[in-house]
């Protein structure tokens, strides 16, 4: 490995990170946008949110970003490829995180709606300071996992020829044909990316839960990945990886 | 269309065939978890790990082209299906793991009073209490792999993707193909799912 091969790799990740953090940004504003509309009072509202996620969950991530980046053209729309990435990873991964906010938002204990209500709060304030500070907690591994799924997602984004790292590494093996030594590198760099991502929402996690006075329980081994069997609806499976 | 169909029969083969590689496999990974020796929990966990924190494009890439240098040369679509299979596997080791957890404690002391051997343990009491509760959930992982079939037209798999793009490429259409295939993957996968809640509300109680 030579360092001009070092250098291809670290630019390649350096794309990558954008793309999941663009996305990510995305996928937070759909997921939180779409998944309060769920629980909106009018049935219009809830049943458009509704069509928007089983869609979006519906087809699959790579030929959304393929529509996005060769068909959206012809309809008038021309994307820079990094930005049909992140709008496919954002919309389709903001999807699959609405289902989160609305199980989260409805693991909320109905009381604490209704001692809202008797102080006569507004239903804005209702949501910033009753239902978010004790749902968001509840969302944070979820979302941590969902977040990893988006970065292993980015790698999709090389089908556009989209310079991230794993177009790189397709660059780095024509030129060396060292393809086991490469491709290898390339998973272990992805794999410290998870790793430190994982950290980094596990601390975000604690401080949720400290805010509203709860522990984060112990010994859950070096990612969180947790599939309740009891409750399997689309928000429990949402935590137990892939929705 | 035709070629599109064509298509479509290669992305169920690919799900079929992945989905059952990765039914065995993640039972491997659980039941070996549940290993009493650390020899044995440590390396399988760290492989699940690595495994489930990488994206599966590049493990298919790794598998095109570092295979046949080991001697190993198979077809684009089995090389597909292992890497499905393979990277799914460790999804449904944790639904088996769930699955074997939400057995209750009393079913192993009651086969240990009985003086079961382990094996016998394993396959005549907690696996048939287990399966119940993972059918849905593998499910869901199934409809998972399905769109994730496209990521083969990586590997010149000529499933849906590769099929759509080759049209593009022949009649510079670009817009009809892949918005047929967009669609397609709409129309199979949420029927798909409204049964499967269908057969998760008959099967967990």
């Amino acid at each position: 490995m030579t360092g001009a091969l070092w250098q291809l790799f670290f630019e390649g990740l350096w794309i990558t990170i954008q793309l999941m953090v663009y996305s990510a940004a995305l996928a937070a504003a759909v997921a939180f946008g779409i998944g309060l509309a769920r629980t909106s009072r009018f049935w219009i509202v809830r049943f458009l949110s509704g069509v928007y996620v089983e869609f979006f969950r519906g087809t699959s991530a790579l030929v959304l970003m393929f529509w996005l980046f060769f068909a959206l053209p012809l309809l008038g729309w021309q994307l820079v490829g990094i930005w049909a990435g992140t709008l496919a990873l954002g919309l389709s991964y903001g999807a699959y995180g609405s289902e989160v906010v609305r199980g989260a938002l409805q693991s909320v204990a109905p009381a604490q709606q209704e001692a809202a209500i008797a102080l006569s709060f507004t239903p804005w304030q209702r949501l910033r300071k009753v239902l978010l500070p004790q749902a968001v907690p509840e969302m944070m591994p979820p979302f941590n996992n969902l977040l990893i799924e988006l970065l292993k997602g980015t790698a999709l984004a090389s089908l556009l020829s989209i310079g991230e790292l794993t177009f790189q590494a397709k660059l780095a093996r024509l030129s060396t044909g060292e393809s086991a030594q490469i491709y290898g590198i390339i998973l272990v760099l992805y794999f410290a990316v998870a790793f430190v991502l994982t950290r980094i929402m596990r601390v975000l996690e604690r401080r949720a839960k400290a805010s509203v006075g709860r522990a984060v329980p112990k010994g859950e081994g070096w990612f969180s990945r947790k599939l309740p069997v009891e409750k399997q609806g689309p928000e429990a499976l949402a935590t137990g990886g892939k929705p | 269309m035709p070629e599109i169909l064509k298509g479509l029969w290669i992305t169920i083969q690919a799900t079929i065939y992945g989905s059952l590689v990765s039914f065995a496999l993640g039972l491997v990974w659980a039941v070996a978890l549940r290993s009493r020796s650390r020899w044995v929990t440590w390396p399988v966990s760290i492989f699940v790990e690595f495994i489930r924190n990488t994206p599966l494009l590049v493990q298919l890439f790794f598998l095109f082209f570092v295979l046949p240098g080991w001697g190993l040369a198979f077809s684009p679509l089995t090389t597909g299906v292992i890497g499905l299979g393979l990277h799914y596997s460790t999804y449904t080791s944790e639904v088996y793991r769930a699955g074997i957890d939400g057995v209750p404690p009393g079913q192993w002391e009651a086969a240990t009073a009985l003086s079961l051997p382990r094996r016998r343990t394993w396959t005549a009491v907690i696996l048939p209490q287990a399966f119940r509760r993972v059918v849905p959930a593998l499910g869901n992982y199934v409809i998972a792999m399905f769109k994730d079939t496209p990521l083969l037209a990586g590997i010149t798999v000529a499933d849906m993707l590769f099929q759509a793009n080759s049209i593009s490429a022949t009649t510079f259409d670009y817009l009809e193909p892949i918005t047929i295939v967009g669609i397609l993957f709409v129309v199979i996968s949420y029927p798909t799912s409204l049964l499967l809640r269908a057969l998760e509300r008959r099967l967990v109680r």
